[in-house]
């Protein structure tokens, strides 16, 4: 492409000012944790003058956090393990079966993607009622699963369908069951497919707030999204703890992103782009 | 012997259609879990549409009168075109302001400039958080008197453009907007940048040769050729702004305070179905005469820009 000599500069003032919109705030968030109320108060952009940790056990002393924080890594924990567990079967079972209904059952599972599941909040308020699992992290495990299903039957299936048969065929021909040959055969082979359904199925259970905004009151069964509606709601004067709070409920998935940033980026987009 | 062999094979045989049969249960927890928790609740919300309601005890079967209600009665029908202009405009800034920086940023990290990979990472780390946690971590920075935002503008000495942002009927709407743009930016560069990358290079170098450059290159040689990943983003866009509920709801409360002004579908589903903040009493009914109509709506809209998408890749 052609270039004048003040393209490029152009383009790093362009990029480096958005990568800024998008840092700050987080930045600040972070560095604001670290000050008492009346130090944010007083100057709220400048270095916090100390890092002291204050603010943090002001935060464990006003809301149950572990619990929270327990909480959150079991729904989203299990609902993976579950999505994992139920769409390689299924996805399975599409992909390497021709059997009449397979596309049909197929579609089913898609239309999942264009189905805005929170507007069947009502039935679902009730049905959670009916099976006693209001109040209860199965009622979330539950909905996160059913959620995460149709992308990742839909990430799977493509997977599969790359994958040459004439690996499982030599393993039946060996005597070994479906399940075995799924097991032992296909799923270490598609460990990528299997990251990305891991990773796109575990932002959004960790993230999510709807849903135990609904069915969640007992305080000791809220996950962290819904326990910041207490602290906000509660303490809402107490800015170091406020900040302290977003701060930890972000960090774990922040770390995350880290220690695995192209996975994740690749894993997010995945779904959309396939 | 004869008899041995047959019993033998029975035997196999039996074992190779127990095989065969078992194999159907393994789409079958799939579909139970996806049945129950997906598809069952959008029917039922489409019978509840049809039932007079009291709190949560179903009364008689009323036909379509939930619809006529949403539509004619006051004061649903006026806070339903409210709430729905909202989201348009929620639609339409989502596309401008978001995706269309998202194409120019995606643009200038697809001309290799140094450092993309961490470009990359700064747009998509708001993506991490949870909308909960986006929208009261502005709703701080908005803040009229402690907030970073009117401290900053103070700074630079901007006084003027201070503002109580949530307070103000005529800035609260857009302060979400602009948040969710914040939240969702990252996620359409990648997208954006992920089109370009399956451009072939060859097919760039021939438009240079040719004598394109610049502006033209864009618009006649890459514009064209983004085409599918730019129906991507406004599906996946059209959906998520019909369906905005946490950023209002953390940043505005159910009522899309002020004076309903920041209210969205999703949240006046929300008070019909649960009743707001309050105290109003629960209107499942038309909660869910409401759902049916945000549903019918946003699938028939989906499924046309589907349409549209495949019709533009088959042309290509």
């Amino acid at each position: 492409m052609k270039h004048t000599i003040w393209t490029r500069p152009i383009y790093y003032i362009i990029a480096f000012l958005f990568a800024s919109i998008s840092l700050y705030p987080i930045i600040l968030m972070i560095l604001s944790s670290f000050k008492p109320s009346a130090e944010i108060f007083m100057s709220p952009l400048a270095f916090p003058k100390s890092f002291s940790l204050d603010t943090y056990r002001n935060l464990l002393d006003q809301i149950p956090f572990m619990t929270y924080f327990y909480n959150s890594v079991f729904v989203s924990v299990v609902s993976v393990l579950l999505i994992l567990i139920t769409t390689s079967l299924a996805a399975f079972y599409i992909a390497r079966y021709t059997f009449w209904w397979n596309n049909i059952m197929f579609f089913f599972f898609l239309m999942g993607m264009m189905i805005p599941i929170k507007l069947g909040i009502v039935p679902l308020f009730l049905l959670m009622k009916d099976l006693g699992l209001t109040n209860s992290l199965w009622s979330l495990i539950m909905m996160y699963t059913a959620q995460g299903i149709p992308l990742s039957i839909l990430i799977l299936t493509g997977f599969f369908r790359t994958m040459p048969v004439e690996l499982e065929e030599a393993a039946r021909i060996d005597g070994a069951s479906d399940l075995r040959i799924l097991w032992n055969v296909v799923l270490p082979l598609m460990r990528p497919a299997l990251g990305t359904v891991m990773i796109i199925n575990f932002i959004s259970a960790w993230n999510d707030f709807f849903f135990p905004l609904i069915f969640i009151s007992d305080e000791m069964k809220k996950t962290i999204p819904v326990g910041m509606m207490k602290l906000f709601g509660e303490y809402s004067a107490d800015w170091g703890a406020l900040f302290a709070g977003l701060t930890l409920s972000s960090l774990p998935m922040i770390i995350l992103f880290f220690i695995a940033s192209k996975q994740f980026m690749e894993g997010l987009t995945a779904g959309a782009v396939k | 012997m004869q008899t041995e062999l047959n019993t033998e094979t029975i035997k196999q045989m039996k074992q190779r259609k127990w095989k065969r049969w078992n194999i159907h249960l393994f789409p079958i927890p799939a579909l139970v879990i996806y049945g129950l928790f997906i598809v069952y609740p959008l029917l039922a919300a489409l019978s509840y549409s049809f039932f007079d309601w009291k709190g949560i005890k179903r009364g008689a079967f009323i036909g379509f009168d939930n619809y006529k209600d949403l539509f004619t009665l006051e004061p649903f029908s006026s806070m339903f075109w409210n709430a729905f202009w909202h989201n348009v405009l929620y639609f339409i800034v989502q596309m401008v302001v978001q995706n269309g920086l998202a194409f120019l940023l995606a643009f200038i990290i697809y001309q290799k400039i140094r450092g993309a990979e961490f470009f990359k990472i700064a747009y998509f780390l708001p993506r991490l958080l949870s909308v909960i946690v986006v929208g009261f971590l502005w709703k701080l920075i908005f803040n009229p008197n402690f907030g970073a935002l009117n401290v900053l503008l103070g700074k630079f000495g901007l006084e003027s453009l201070q503002e109580a942002w949530l307070g103000n009927t005529k800035t609260a709407l857009m302060a979400i907007i602009l948040v969710n743009c914040w939240f969702g930016l990252g996620f359409s560069v990648l997208i954006f940048l992920a089109g370009f990358q399956s451009i072939p290079r060859e097919l760039i170098e021939a438009a240079k040769l040719d004598g394109a450059n610049g502006f033209k290159m864009l618009t006649k040689i890459l514009l064209p050729l983004m085409v599918p990943s730019i129906m991507i983003i406004t599906v996946l866009t059209f959906i998520q702004s019909f369906e905005a509920f946490e950023l209002v709801y953390a940043m505005q409360g159910s009522q899309g305070e002020p004076y309903r002004s920041t209210d969205t579908l999703a949240v006046y589903f929300y008070r019909l179905a649960f009743g707001g903040s309050s105290g109003d009493s629960t209107a499942i009914g038309l909660g869910s005469a409401l759902a049916v109509v945000l549903f019918i709506f946003i699938s028939t809209f989906t499924a046309i820009l589907l349409k549209m998408m495949k019709k533009k890749e088959i042309e290509m």
